[in-house]
């Protein structure tokens, strides 16, 4: 049995015939992953893991717990920087520069992407210096602009109504799920051109969920947004490609639609169906 | 897994049931035991600091007021008067015993040799070489505490007890007996009126023209340092040096005849006091600071003398060997040297701290520097004195003094002791302290705040500056009270770095810069050395020692609340920030 599932896991990752855009299109891709190797000390967390991440649509990474779709993201921003006996190897870019160059700048590299955490992070500041947080540390002091910025992001993660009135207050005082707002507030106030977002909504209740799926739909399309989810439904409500990973490896990668219909890879069946995981 | 258990298999029972855990939980399991011992430490610890605080406090309140006056006649014919400071119980050498009538011996004897003996104040230290006296039970006849008697507070030679003979106010001679207190009073206010006017002329108008004569004395001295001695081009030089001399030489003069005035007419107004042995003592008026009708006072006239004594002690000066007077220099230069102590220990400590466990690669080499940092907290405080004494004063003030001041030398400057090397050496002392909670705090944010950060496009130092430091600050301030209170407390490396019995020359003053950082200066907890074991007389020191411990208790008090009070508005910033 345990020959059996080495030979699975060390199969290529399948793509079927109708996830030709996913797997070939070279212009539509914002993110490429090419057979990316992972290691943290001595143990391998990522198995050459390639996939190309379309621009503009939700992919969602799903996975049992322990099976790489966190690191994977947090490779994305170079947030495992801060990690230390991480290495790694293979090649990830973004609109064709290589993310782990040498020469490259982390902090600009970070600046194009915002991030959203499992747990609400926000900085205990009032709740508009939250929002221009990305702004102040470029030092941006016009004051009009910051405050533009402010309603913009708030009315785009949907907290503008909620919170309005009281800008100034500490944005520590909000609910788990306004705090999670905020943070995609946050995370859209640098106009970056990708979301990462881990695990979203794991901290909050239902209604609360509701509300960040509502938001992550209205903005598709303006954003190339990957989320990594434990929640099956969630990746087939809001995801347009869905990812399936195992053991630090790539199992299956297509159109949200054809995995949760017609998975190709039998552990992908066994995962979505909650034979495991 | 590879077992198929089928149905229908008989399952196995043990033969005999044993009962491996026993369904009683006994006593150790329940934790009383523990609760009590914990308890019981506790309890032991805080009834120790209780009574030790209850000790300090009520010796420390009950210092000031006034106690009556007891005259005691004695079988010899002499009388001894003072206020009782305690009694207690010892046994009579034998010698002396022999020395006694009869029957007296026999009920000693009776009492195993043991005899009460009280210690009385007496005061008169001009007129009999001590201030407190033994007297034994048996050598008592009468006790009785008569009225007219005073307790009189003097500028010199301690306090006086007796009676007023005369007072002469500008050779009108008044007996004691027809002196009423107002005339008294008046009197006594304008002779102190003008012992103030005698030190404000010799502190500050003298005072300030010779700060004057002292530069231009020093311009002088620079002057021969740059052309070298004996150039002809100094007296040109010097012209308006000399000029600008004898200006203030003839301001010195003018203040001097303001002083001979002023003295003229304190030594017309003198008063005249007897002891109880009918002993006579002329002084000055104005050598008089109070008089404290002890048998005649009701509530409220000693409730005024209590509160006068505490405003004396703590806005005025120490005189007699710092046994009597104020404290206030001694307060000012703990307070002083604290927060600067502060001051230097909180950027030093922090940054050391950030150093450690932002930047640098954790691994062998930051944890011998961690540990060596924690073994520094061990170092005896008088090894670190010697070091500020060695390094700071001598090195380094050494050196400022042949760079900045050449033409003091050989006098130093900043080459002694003084404010800044004291407070230089204990923020030494105290950085590990700092720098041990700087740490733990900084350890302390959460990693999602530094990657929320990290991740909007900060940079390290942005993310420490704005996440990391605001979040940690009540950590560090908990690093910084605990110094304080280490720092404030701590004597022993003081007393070769800059402390000293008597500093008349506060460190700020009105002369620029303001703030002199080199001034030697006094400090509350080597007062309380001083006054308990280095002065004259320990029996009039004691109550000091006591009065000046609360004090000092109650300054580092007084800044651990305020540090406290700023923590917690720092606190409350982050309020619900936990999930």
């Amino acid at each position: 049995m345990a020959v059996a599932e080495a030979e699975v896991i060390a199969a290529p990752p399948v793509f079927a015939a109708t996830d030709y855009h996913v797997a070939t299109s070279k212009d539509g891709v914002a993110l490429d992953v090419k057979d990316f190797n992972l290691w943290y000390g001595a143990s391998q967390a990522l198995h050459g893991v390639s996939m190309p991440i379309q621009k503009g649509v939700v992919t969602a990474l799903i996975g049992p717990s322990g099976c790489g779709k966190s690191t994977l993201l947090r490779c994305m921003n170079r947030m495992n920087d801060l990690i230390d006996n991480l290495r790694i190897q293979g090649t990830m870019t973004l609109d064709g520069r290589d993310i782990y160059a040498p020469n490259i700048d982390v902090i600009g590299l970070r600046k194009r992407m915002g991030m959203v955490f499992q747990k609400p992070n926000p900085f205990p500041m009032s709740i508009a210096e939250n929002v221009v947080y990305p702004l102040k540390v470029d030092g941006v002091t016009d004051k009009a602009l910051l405050a533009e910025t402010v309603e913009r992001s708030l009315r785009g993660a949907a907290l503008w109504n909620e919170v309005k009135d009281r800008l100034k207050e500490s944005a520590l005082g909000l609910s788990g799920g306004q705090q999670q707002r905020l943070c995609i507030a946050r995370a859209i106030a640098g106009d970056p051109e990708v979301l990462l977002m881990d695990e979203p909504c794991s901290a909050l209740d239902p209604i609360a969920t509701a509300k960040i799926e509502e938001l992550i739909d209205q903005l598709r399309g303006q954003y190339t947004i990957v989320i990594v989810t434990h929640n099956m439904q969630q990746a087939s409500r809001v995801s347009v490609n869905t990812a399936f990973m195992y053991l630090g490896r790539l199992i299956e990668y297509g159109e949200t639609k054809r995995i949760f219909t017609n998975p190709v890879a039998k552990r992908t069946q066994d995962y979505i169906t909650g034979r495991f995981g | 897994m590879t077992t198929n258990v089928s149905v229908n298999a008989p399952v196995v029972v043990p033969a005999a049931h044993i009962r491996v855990r026993s369904f009683r939980s006994d006593l150790s399991a329940h934790g009383e035991p523990f609760n009590w011992a914990l308890g019981g430490a506790l309890a032991f610890g805080i009834v120790l600091i209780v009574g030790f605080l209850l000790l300090v406090f009520w010796n420390g309140i009950s210092t000031f007021y006034p106690k009556p006056i007891e005259v005691i006649r004695t079988v010899d014919g002499t009388s001894v008067a003072g206020s009782v400071r305690r009694d207690e119980v010892f046994r009579l050498p034998t010698a002396q015993l022999a020395d006694l009538p009869p029957a007296q011996q026999a009920r000693i004897r009776a009492d195993d040799g043991y005899v009460k003996r009280r210690l009385v104040q007496i005061g008169n230290y001009d007129l009999y070489n001590e201030d407190f006296r033994w007297v034994s039970e048996y050598q008592i006849e009468s006790v009785s505490t008569p009225p007219g008697l005073y307790f009189i507070e003097r500028v010199e030679w301690g306090p006086f007890v007796g009676r007023i003979k005369q007072v002469s106010l500008d050779g009108r001679v008044v007996a004691g007996e027809a002196l009423t207190p107002q005339v008294l009073d008046r009197a006594h206010g304008e002779a102190r009126d003008r012992w103030w006017r005698l030190r404000d002329l010799e502190r500050g108008d003298i005072g300030t023209i010779n700060h004057h004569l002292d530069e231009e004395r020093l311009a002088l001295r620079r002057l021969e340092l740059r052309f070298g001695q004996g150039d002809p081009r100094i007296a040109e030089a010097a012209r308006p040096i000399q000029e600008r001399i004898g200006k203030l030489q003839a301001e010195y003069k003018v203040v001097a005849d303001q002083v001979t005035a002023v003295r003229q007419a304190d030594i017309r107004n003198t008063i005249t006091l007897t002891d109880v042995n009918g002993r006579e003592k002329e002084l000055p008026l104005s050598g008089v600071t109070r008089f404290v009708a002890a048998n005649d006072l009701g509530l409220f006239g000693k409730l005024g003398v209590y509160f006068g004594r505490w405003w004396e002690f703590l806005a005025d000066e120490p005189r007699e060997a710092n046994t009597e007077g104020g404290v206030m220099p001694a307060i000012f230069g703990t307070f002083v040297m604290t927060l600067l102590m502060v001051i230097i220990v909180a950027p030093f400590g922090v940054i050391t701290a950030l150093y450690l466990r932002e930047y640098a690669k954790q691994g062998r080499i930051v944890s011998i520097v961690r540990i060596s940092v924690n073994n520094l907290a061990g170092v005896p405080s008088i090894v670190y004195g010697v070091f500020g004494l060695g390094f700071f004063a001598y090195l380094l003030g050494g050196g400022i003094d042949g760079l900045f001041y050449p033409e003091r030398l050989p006098n130093p400057t900043f080459g002694t002791g003084g404010i800044l090397w004291a407070s230089l050496t204990l923020a030494l002392l105290t950085v590990p302290v700092v720098i041990v909670a700087t740490e733990e705090a900084l350890a302390a944010v959460p990693r999602s705040m530094r990657e929320g950060s990290l991740a909007c496009g900060a940079s390290k130092w942005q993310t420490i500056r704005n996440i990391v430091l605001p979040r940690a600050m009540p950590g560090i301030m908990t690093g910084l009270i605990l110094a304080m209170a280490r720092g404030a407390g701590e004597v022993a490396p003081l007393m070769l770095v800059g402390v000293v019995k008597l500093a008349p020359e506060l460190p700020i003053d009105g002369f620029f810069p303001f703030i002199h950082l080199e001034r030697s200066f006094m400090h509350l907890g080597f007062h309380i050395y001083d006054v308990g074991f280095q002065s004259r007389n320990s029996e009039a020191g004691k109550p000091m020692v006591f009065v000046t411990t609360m004090l000092l208790i109650g300054l580092i008090f007084v800044m651990n609340i305020g540090a406290i009070m700023i923590r917690s508005r720092l606190k409350r910033r982050f309020a619900g920030s936990q999930f």
